[in-house]
């Protein structure tokens, strides 16, 4: 009984507390990080280096007054923004985000990943459609279209961390790479690959068309106010941490530093928690920095890319690796 | 007929697999992006990349001839120049300017009896100036000058009606070769 309300403590407290306040320094980064790269300055005032602005933010949307057009399908529009928050929120758990700390070790730990988080685009499909405008409509059509096909490259540039660590239980996956090498040595183009999708995947840019301001004004949550639109971000951001903490994980060694072993206690889980947060800090780093580079990508090239170019080619990693392990590594 | 076909350059393999463009613009990215952070930490890079300025706080050097706010300027005994002639209000494209003038009944002095008029209320409304700078070019007691002031913010429209006090204060000292006091 006790472990099962230490077990929704800590769920309420990652899911309730870090992953919105990390989300929340991610939009005051995000908006720092991309006024510097376009030699601005952007929000300085409120707080320190204007670290309170996310705050302001918040409580901007909370008193918004909550409009829902008359045009819509309103069960549909309301409960939209939180099955796209919810399935952001659930994929952390399997995540080891320091020495025994996640919520949920499980045996399955990529696959629930991968599970849960497609369930995240029913969300923006339906606020798509419940929003009952074209433009949100075509943002929900290409988000589904593009996480499908990005799912694809996504779940197949996994299969070679499996192949050479044969367990998909994320914890064990750490312990190999503890124990020999970071996998992102050996399988640089997997990483890539990876990478690649994981950003077709949260909607971020360069594959953004689901939201394409130039096109769909907002996309999918063009129709969307106060605080739903704030969920519909929410997700997006936590998306973004979820994607480079698997990033970090599969690829990175995870929580641990290289060339240094953990020491026993808290201080050990403290360190390693350090480490795991200054690795995804670099990879949230650089989904800002990718999308203040690089323009977007037109809708078919996009499809493109993700069909002609990703699915081969992670195709011909698996089959590499397969290979590589059948006949040098075998027995 | 009228159709041309371009060919399209045919891209070698380097430049269809994106990455190396890639990895060239984020170069460039982060360039700019550590450039503002030092500027912003450190002196010593004189604000190469941080050009932006903090308004309130830090405001622009306006030149001389910038035209901002029209004022009126008294010499250097803090006597007003103007006389009521009366040309800047009419030649005011808006009618901005309204003057009420007013003669010396007794000279005080043997200075004021050389000159005949002066403004007993000078007006000017800057809802309607356009900054224009004519009554500058037309006064020829060279009383009335656009100066920098440019941010005027009142609560009540009637405060953006300058009265004579406001400009003169506005305008200042101005020590120049025109002395309609001594030179008449």
């Amino acid at each position: 009984m006790v472990d099962l309300l230490l077990k929704v403590l800590h769920a309420f407290l990652i899911a309730g507390l870090a992953l919105p306040l990390s989300a929340a320094g991610l939009v005051w980064a995000e908006r720092r990080v991309s006024a510097f790269i376009q030699d601005r300055l952007g929000p300085n005032r409120v707080g320190p280096s204007g670290l309170l602005q996310p705050i302001a933010d918040l409580l901007k949307f909370i008193f918004k007054e909550d409009v829902v057009p008359g045009h819509v399908n309103k069960v549909l529009y309301i409960i939209a923004p939180a099955l796209t928050l919810i399935p952001a929120m659930i994929v952390f758990c399997v995540i080891p985000y320091a020495r025994g700390m996640a919520i949920a070790n499980l045996n399955v730990g990529v696959l629930l990943v991968f599970a849960i988080s497609s369930l995240g685009v029913y969300g923006i499909v339906i606020g798509g459609w419940a929003s009952n405008s074209k433009f949100s409509l075509f943002g929900g059509v290409r988000a589904s279209a593009q996480m499908i096909s990005y799912e694809l490259a996504l779940g197949l540039s996994v299969i070679p961390v499996f192949l050479i660590v044969g367990e998909l239980n994320l914890e064990e996956i750490v312990a190999w790479q503890k124990a020999n090498v970071w996998l992102v040595f050996p399988l640089f183009p997997a990483f890539v690959l990876f990478l690649v999708s994981t950003y077709a995947e949260t909607n971020r840019l360069p594959f953004d068309c689901p939201e394409a301001e130039t096109e769909l004004v907002a996309g999918y949550h063009t129709e969307f106010g106060s605080m739903k639109f704030a969920m519909f971000f929410l997700a997006e951001y936590i998306n973004m941490i979820t994607a480079s903490a698997l990033v970090v994980t599969l690829f990175f060694g995870g929580y641990t530093i290289p060339f240094f072993d953990l020491p026993e206690g808290i201080w050990g889980t403290v360190l390693s928690g350090a480490s795991f947060v200054a690795k995804c800090g670099f990879f949230l780093f650089l989904f800002i920095w990718v999308r203040w580079t690089l323009p977007r990508f037109r809708y078919d090239q996009l499809m493109d890319l993700g069909w002609k170019a990703m699915l081969p080619l992670s195709l011909g990693v698996i089959v590499l690796v397969a290979g590589v392990k059948a006949f040098l590594f075998a027995g | 007929m009228g159709v041309k076909t371009v060919k399209r350059p045919r891209l070698r393999f380097t430049e269809r697999i994106y990455l190396g463009t890639v990895v060239k613009g984020l170069r460039a990215t982060i360039r700019h992006f550590f450039g503002v952070l030092i500027d912003r930490m450190f002196r010593w890079n004189n604000k190469k990349f941080a050009i932006t300025m903090e308004y309130p706080e830090e405001r622009w050097d306006f030149k001389d001839n910038f035209r901002g706010a029209p004022a009126l300027v008294v010499d250097e005994q803090h006597r007003g120049k103007c006389v009521a002639c009366q040309i800047c209000e009419f030649v005011c494209p808006p009618k901005a300017i309204t003057i009420w003038p007013a003669e010396f009944e007794e000279a005080a002095s043997d200075l004021e009896k050389k000159i005949e008029k002066y403004p007993a209320r000078f007006e000017i409304d800057m809802l309607r100036c356009i900054y224009c700078g004519y009554c500058e070019e037309a006064c020829p007691e060279e009383a009335i000058f656009l100066v920098k002031e440019a941010e005027l913010v009142y609560a009540r429209k009637q405060d953006f009606v300058h009265d004579k006090e406001k400009l003169y204060e506005m305008g200042g000292v101005r020590a120049d070769r025109i002395r309609k006091w001594q030179n008449k």
